[in-house]
């Protein structure tokens, strides 16, 4: 006993301090894609071509778009481009409501996650309970969500829980790109957890399958089958960036931090 | 001199031509399936690649004894006989052929689906079922114990915590498991199939995250059967800041695990403070390449990224911080009677029937199976700078996290030696095209055992088949066997022991 004391001291108290002091991040970490077409010279395709996941458009008349829902957070494309036309910031807020949001472009302003309405924010703004489904998730999204309950993240502190059943759920936290072999299960899941109800989407694979899109094996991410309150980018999403959507989600965030 | 029977002799991240690789009649292929294993090898890898009139055979099996790897095929058609009877290690292998290619392996003895997925061939199936049938996963007949006051558990796909799906049946009597049965597939996204014709562009994204916790030890075992086809030969430094990598992956997960069984004996100092520095390692990974989880790092013919003299630096000092945090976390649970309590005796699995099911990795150290590739079949730079092996003798629960416990120390103290004698060079010799009619085998050791890729190319030099073996593949068999006459509440301590992969099995 006075050992396991004595440990308690020895590892003192470790939990993030965000969100009350600025997320710290790792230096080489991939965050919010920073998009400058101006560098970019006339015909030039080279992040396009580097990107396996197609998630990286060129348009005509220097544009440039990176859809961050298909977008793994490789450094393929940076390496690519020889005019520093594309870069990924240290910015972990990544979270967005709409799937079309996660599309970057340069000449628009990037949307975080707004906050729920009125009505679901007084029911589940203080305590939200959620049900995680893997549905042939790598392990990596599930294990940067689980880390989310440790004594590092220590998410209780705002309320938020991940729950054993669906019954006691208000919502459903997916990952993995939904292979037919969890079809079913992940729309029972689903319908078991009580109205209302809310749907977050967390990684590349729940979005839009990651890299396995376009395999017969799998539905290339949530798609229609459930409607998404919340996109998560990221393979896997950093800790920080789906602690920040959820905290959005709830409005528990002001929208300038 | 080591008996290699038949097979064709390689080494670990060596290719041979397809033509030069032993092509023997079915019989005498299985017969020194079964006369090699007599004889202390073990099979790593058994495939099938379906042709006209059947199918291919091909199995690689590998022996401590000189670090020698020996690979051979056969021709056969629409049946074969099984030998799983005589080499239990094989039962698995000899299902996913039968599932993959739809030709059966006769008087096998529980021939079901693997994956639950049609064939690789449209119009055949092992199991009759009709193109017109759906494949309803999980949909098979289990194992069932009768009598007065059996009863029978089912729980999953999903599971109370976040973790993957599968499907666990228990038989039990009382709280007393007579038997476990697990039946996977629920996470199959189609990796082996996807990667006919391959390399794609996609294909190394799928590579990392074959089994996510492990993104280094299958990508570098993709990395060396990449560059045994292209003879490529990476620089000394990459392959330490690889070996370094796949340490680190080792340190995270057995730090996480050891966390996970002190809070499955509801011992909540070590798992709280576990549940910490497990993300302390993962985040010295991403001190090398921005991801948690090594993405982006390893690289056929190198490494994605280079380490600096200031990171180096930051790495040794953030190790020393985290070897003090987890020496004093871990050791509370080998000084807590209650702890010890519980982990003792729970979850046996004798060392022979470990040796028969071919259990791979800390699961088979654990039982006394002095196994390790990165000793037996040196890769990286593990054949210059060794790394201790760590052997327990009971095979239960605390045996497994005893050894988890001593390999971290051992990979603590690898990473440190290897970070102050970093040679200089480049860390990326860009690999040229894979060549044709070839066949590569890698292996590396990842934190839950061996990993095998076996690569074949076509003449074109694109891939034929592209086998991926994750040491889940050896081990659920393993985690069965241990729940045998166990209470089924000491499920989530027998099941955290081992902690296999679901996606890495599923592929």
């Amino acid at each position: 006993m006075i050992k396991a004391l004595l440990a308690r001291i020895h590892q003192k108290h470790r939990t993030t301090p965000y969100p009350a002091e600025p997320a710290r991040l790792p230096e080489l970490f991939r965050g919010a894609p920073d998009l400058d077409p101006e560098k970019c010279p006339s015909d030039c395709a080279l992040c396009v071509d580097a990107c396996a996941h197609g998630a990286i458009t060129a348009g005509a008349g220097k544009t440039l778009s990176l859809d961050m829902g298909r977008c793994l957070f490789c450094p393929e494309c940076t390496r690519a481009c020889p005019h520093g036309a594309i870069s990924f910031s240290n910015d972990h807020r990544l979270a967005v409501n709409r799937r079309e949001e996660l599309i970057v472009t340069s000449n628009q302003v990037r949307r975080l996650a707004a906050a729920l309405d009125e009505r679901i924010r007084a029911l589940f703004g203080r305590s939200l309970k959620l049900r995680e489904v893997s549905a042939a998730g790598c392990n990596a999204c599930e294990a940067d969500t689980n880390v989310l309950s440790t004594v590092g993240f220590d998410l209780g502190r705002f309320g938020i829980q991940f729950v054993a059943s669906p019954r006691h759920a208000d919502g459903i936290f997916i990952t993995g790109p939904v292979s037919e072999n969890m079809h079913l299960a992940l729309l029972k899941t689903w319908e078991a957890i009580p109205e209302p109800k809310i749907a977050i989407a967390s990684g590349a694979c729940a979005i839009g399958g990651g890299p396995f899109a376009g395999s017969p094996a799998i539905h290339d991410g949530v798609g229609d089958l459930i409607p998404v309150d919340l996109y998560i980018p990221g393979c896997p999403p950093h800790p920080l960036t789906i602690l920040d959507g959820l905290l959005r989600l709830l409005g528990r965030l002001e929208e300038s931090r | 001199m080591t008996r290699t029977f038949s097979l064709t002799r390689l080494r670990n991240g060596e290719a041979v031509a397809v033509a030069d690789v032993a092509s023997l009649p079915p019989v005498q292929f299985l017969q020194d399936i079964i006369d090699a294993t007599d004889r202390g090898w073990r099979v790593a890898s058994f495939f099938g690649v379906p042709t006209a009139a059947g199918a291919t055979l091909w199995c690689v099996m590998a022996t401590p004894a000189e670090g020698l790897l020996g690979i051979m095929r056969t021709e056969v058609e629409a049946s074969f006989p099984s030998i799983s009877r005589l080499v239990p290690q094989v039962h698995l292998f000899e299902r996913e052929i039968a599932e993959q290619c739809g030709i059966i392996p006769d008087d096998h003895p529980w021939l079901k689906p693997v994956r639950f997925h049609r064939c690789f061939v449209p119009d055949r199936d092992a199991w009759g079922r009709r193109q017109a049938d759906g494949i309803v996963v999980g949909a098979m007949e289990y194992f069932r114990v009768e009598g007065d006051e059996v009863h029978e558990v089912a729980v999953g796909p999903v599971h109370a915590g976040i973790i993957e799906p599968g499907h666990f049946r228990f038989q039990c009597h009382g709280e007393e498991v007579f038997h476990l049965e697990i039946s996977l597939g629920y996470q199959h996204r189609g990796i082996e199939q996807h990667l006919l014709g391959g390399p794609h562009p996609t294909t190394l994204f799928q590579m990392e995250t074959i089994a996510g916790d492990t993104t280094i030890g299958h990508t570098q075992a993709y990395a060396m059967a990449m560059e045994a086809l292209s003879g490529t030969v990476p620089s000394a430094r990459a392959e330490i800041l690889r070996c370094i990598a796949l340490e680190l992956e080792r340190l995270a997960n057995h730090t996480g695990d050891l966390g996970a069984l002190a809070g499955d004996v509801a011992y909540l100092p070590t798992a709280s403070f576990c549940g910490r520095i497990r993300g302390d390692f993962l985040n010295m990974t991403a001190l090398l390449c921005g991801s948690r989880f090594g993405r982006g790092l390893a690289r056929p013919g190198g490494t994605g990224f280079d380490l600096d003299a200031r990171q180096a630096g930051e790495l040794l000092e953030r190790l020393a911080a985290a070897r003090a945090d987890l020496e004093n976390a871990v050791n509370l649970l080998w000084e807590t009677q209650s702890v010890m309590a519980r982990f003792e005796g729970t979850g046996q699995v004798a060392r022979e029937t470990a040796r028969e099911i071919g259990l791979v990795g800390p699961s088979a150290r654990a039982c006394g199976i002095d196994r390790d590739v990165r000793r037996d079949h040196p890769f990286g730079i593990y054949g210059v700078n060794p790394v201790a092996v760590a052997m327990e003798e009971n095979g239960d629960v605390c045996a497994r996290a005893h050894v988890r416990w001593r390999e971290a120390e051992a990979s603590l103290s690898f990473i440190e030696e290897q970070l102050r004698q970093l040679p200089d060079g480049p860390v990326m010799t860009d690999p040229g095209p894979p060549a044709g009619g070839m066949v590569a085998v890698a292996l590396t050791e990842g934190w839950r055992g061996e990993i095998c890729h076996v690569a074949i190319t076509d003449d074109a030099g694109r891939f034929a088949r592209y086998k991926v073996v994750d040491p889940s593949f050896h081990n659920w068999t393993g985690l069965a066997l241990a729940l045998r006459n166990q209470q089924i509440s000491d499920f989530p301590l027998c099941n955290k022991s081992f902690n296999l992969s679901y996606c890495g099995f599923d592929l």
